[in-house]
């Protein structure tokens, strides 16, 4: 009883939060854009006016510029391969961790995290450490002439490591509510393993799945901090685009720097446009799900 | 098609949910695992589907019409599974539901579009849905949902039905309907369907016979007359339903309980201990003695609601004793709370140690 009156309590509270004195409120939306406006908008806005205070001409002439155009290519053939491996390697950890009880499953879980809590310089340095010249695997690659540190390879290998929770993340606490029950009943009605996945399991997460994919191509495309330790900054090999836009503002070239960021730029603007259509799809989707559960028999 | 479950074991670590059990569930019977929590039933149910593996044993053996198929998997088994929680698919219609057990089928043996449809149809008239199939599981009641998990299970023609606590997320209402319901069903469909349930009155209501199960083992197997009103153990005894336990001993050919004396029959030794067990109904009150054996208590508390007047007593000893009888018993005697009275006995089962009375 105690419980449902609290509960009828708490609406009648909140309209009283909303009449707080009206220059409070005014202070906390002004405190609150003017930060952003601060740390959010103006390097936005810096980034592409710098771009540009070149005129257009010379913007586009930062961008085909060759080495540019090989970091943009690089950049992309790391995103193309990381994505897809983590996409797959992701699911399979949340579907292990989710629906199998298993020795060793928190050591896992907590493993997953690893690359977000390590600095992404340290990660990069245990590849160094692994696949260098002077490491574990490196008199074997050397006499297979085989190069993974300061080649691309690398930076793919760096880039993975990084961006291999974002996937996972997502999926786990999903999978881990819907439980493993739909599966069994498409076993029992008998579904084949990969007919349950395609036909149950898949469409129960690939809201999750994609909003992970794209944050996690998100970061595989703006990485520095792992790339940098890996890739030896070769102008036109090893430069992807964040190590790009580094090189020519140590270089002074500030208006060709400004160019290639605003790519990335545009790239963050594009994830957050296509998180927000993802999250919209998957609330109708909910919604039309639930749809008129009101008023039915019984 | 019949179900022969032959030593099957099961432990999860060190816990023993199944002990050797063995079990025929003739064809075409409905029948009822009833138990506790933790009483091994649904890990039975789970065993027999073939979600869960038995421990190895080479004498243990799970036959349907006389056919091993412990070595089959699940979905080679061709079994129609309820889940306690419905498990329909979330994200597809109510048809598309349905139709999964026919579309997942390979090429060869799948029916064609029309006949998916034709079939759907029909299963959606049996469970009284036609109108539903192209909505989906969350905008159905719970009632709903339970009757759509059973038209899935009944699509691919299941040689069994097992059904997992089919009624317990339903409310008491909607239970007592979908439970007369899916008796009407059986007898009509008439496929050889177990049932798991915790809830006695359930189990003596739908089933064709109840077995009774407690921590990992069967108690009872038998007609839910037999397993109520001769119930072979005294777990049975006191799960279904109510029960007053007194407690008693051997005296030469009697069994001794306070008041009253029963005639042992039995081989029971000189001084051994004994329990009695007497359901509320077999017990009598009197306002006043009249010779009959009887235990003299205190009302504590009169309850007149429902289909009997229940009573609820202290005997000298302070032990509680329940009683019921019929209401216009109850307003004949004029009995009020904190009266002396004296009870009777009509019937009673003894127990001493391993064997009854």
């Amino acid at each position: 009883m105690s419980g449902a009156s609290r509960m009828s309590l708490s609406p009648a509270t909140t309209p009283g939060a909303a009449r707080d004195p009206l220059w409070l409120r005014v202070l906390l939306i002004a405190v609150t854009l003017l930060f952003l406006g601060l740390f959010l908008l103006l390097p936005l806005v810096s980034v592409f006016y710098e771009a540009l205070r070149g005129g257009v001409r010379l913007y586009l002439a930062s961008l085909v510029d060759s080495d540019a155009l090989t970091a943009v290519r690089l950049t992309l053939l790391t995103a193309v391969i990381a994505v897809p491996c983590n996409l797959v390697f992701g699911l399979a950890a949340a579907w292990a961790l989710a629906k199998f009880e298993f020795r060793g499953k928190a050591v896992l879980i907590t493993l997953i995290d690893l690359p977000f809590a390590v600095s992404p310089v340290v990660s990069g340095l245990v590849f160094v450490l692994l696949f260098g010249a002077g490491g574990w695997f490196g008199p074997w690659l050397t006499a297979h002439h085989l190069h993974i540190i300061f080649a691309v390879p690398g930076i793919v290998l760096a880039t993975m490591f990084v961006t291999f929770p974002f996937v996972a993340r997502e999926l786990i606490p999903l999978m881990q509510e819907q439980g493993s029950e739909e599966e069994q009943a498409a076993l029992v009605l008998g579904a084949g393993g990969w007919s349950t996945f395609w036909r149950v399991t898949l469409p129960n997460i690939k809201w999750a799945l994609l909003y992970g994919v794209i944050l996690c191509n998100a970061r595989a495309m703006g990485e520095f901090g792992a790339v940098s330790v890996v890739s030896g900054h070769i102008r036109g090999r090893t430069n992807t685009m964040p190590l790009h836009v580094e090189i020519l503002y140590n270089e002074y070239n500030f208006q060709a720097a400004f160019a290639v960021a605003s790519l990335l730029a545009l790239l963050a603007l594009v994830t957050l446009a296509a998180k927000e259509l993802v999250e919209w799809r998957a609330r109708v989707d909910m919604r039309s799900a639930a749809g008129t559960a009101a008023g039915e028999e019984k | 098609m019949s179900i022969e479950v032959q030593h099957i074991s099961k432990t999860f670590g060190a816990f023993a949910a199944l002990t050797d059990v063995s079990l025929v569930v003739p064809d075409g019977e409905l029948v009822a695992l009833l138990g506790p929590s933790g009483s091994g039933k649904t890990t039975l149910l789970r065993i027999i589907a073939g979600l869960e593996e038995p421990d190895p044993n080479p004498d243990s053996g799970i036959l349907f019409h006389g056919e091993n198929v412990a070595r089959r998997g699940v979905g080679q088994r061709q079994v129609g599974f309820v889940f306690q929680h419905y498990a329909l698919f979330r994200h597809m219609s109510v048809f598309e539901n349905i139709a999964f057990g026919l579309r997942v089928r390979p090429k060869n043996t799948r029916p064609s579009k029309e006949a998916i449809s034709a079939k759907v149809h029909e299963l959606l008239r049996l469970i009284q849905l036609d109108n539903v199939g192209n909505r989906f599981p969350s905008q159905l009641s719970g009632g709903q949902r339970q009757r759509v998990a059973l038209a899935r299970a009944l699509a691919i023609e299941p040689r069994v039905l097992l059904l997992d606590e089919p009624f317990g997320a339903l409310d008491a209402r909607v239970r007592q309907d979908l439970r007369q319901w899916l008796r009407k069903l059986h007898d009509e469909i008439h496929v050889t369907s177990v049932f798991v349930t915790h809830d006695q009155e359930e189990a003596l209501e739908v089933a064709d016979r109840v077995v009774v199960m407690n921590e990992g083992r069967i108690e009872q197997n038998g007609t839910p007359e037999e397993v109520f009103h001769h119930p072979a153990t005294e777990f049975v005894m006191q799960f279904l339903g109510h029960v007053n336990l007194f407690r008693g001993r051997i005296e030469s050919d009697h069994a001794v309980f306070g008041p009253w004396a029963l005639q042992n029959s039995g081989s029971a030794q000189d001084g051994q201990e004994a329990r009695m067990f007497v359901r509320p109904y077999d017990l009598d009150i009197h306002t006043a003695d009249d010779g009959r054996p009887a235990m003299k208590a205190t009302v504590t508390r009169i309850q007149a609601a429902g289909p009997t007047a229940k009573f609820e007593l202290l005997d000298e000893n302070t032990q509680p004793i329940r009683v019921e009888m019929p209401h216009d018993r109850f307003r004949a005697m004029n009995i009020a709370k904190g009266d002396q009275v004296f009870v009777s006995l009509k019937d009673s089962r003894v127990y001493v140690e391993d064997y009854v009375i």
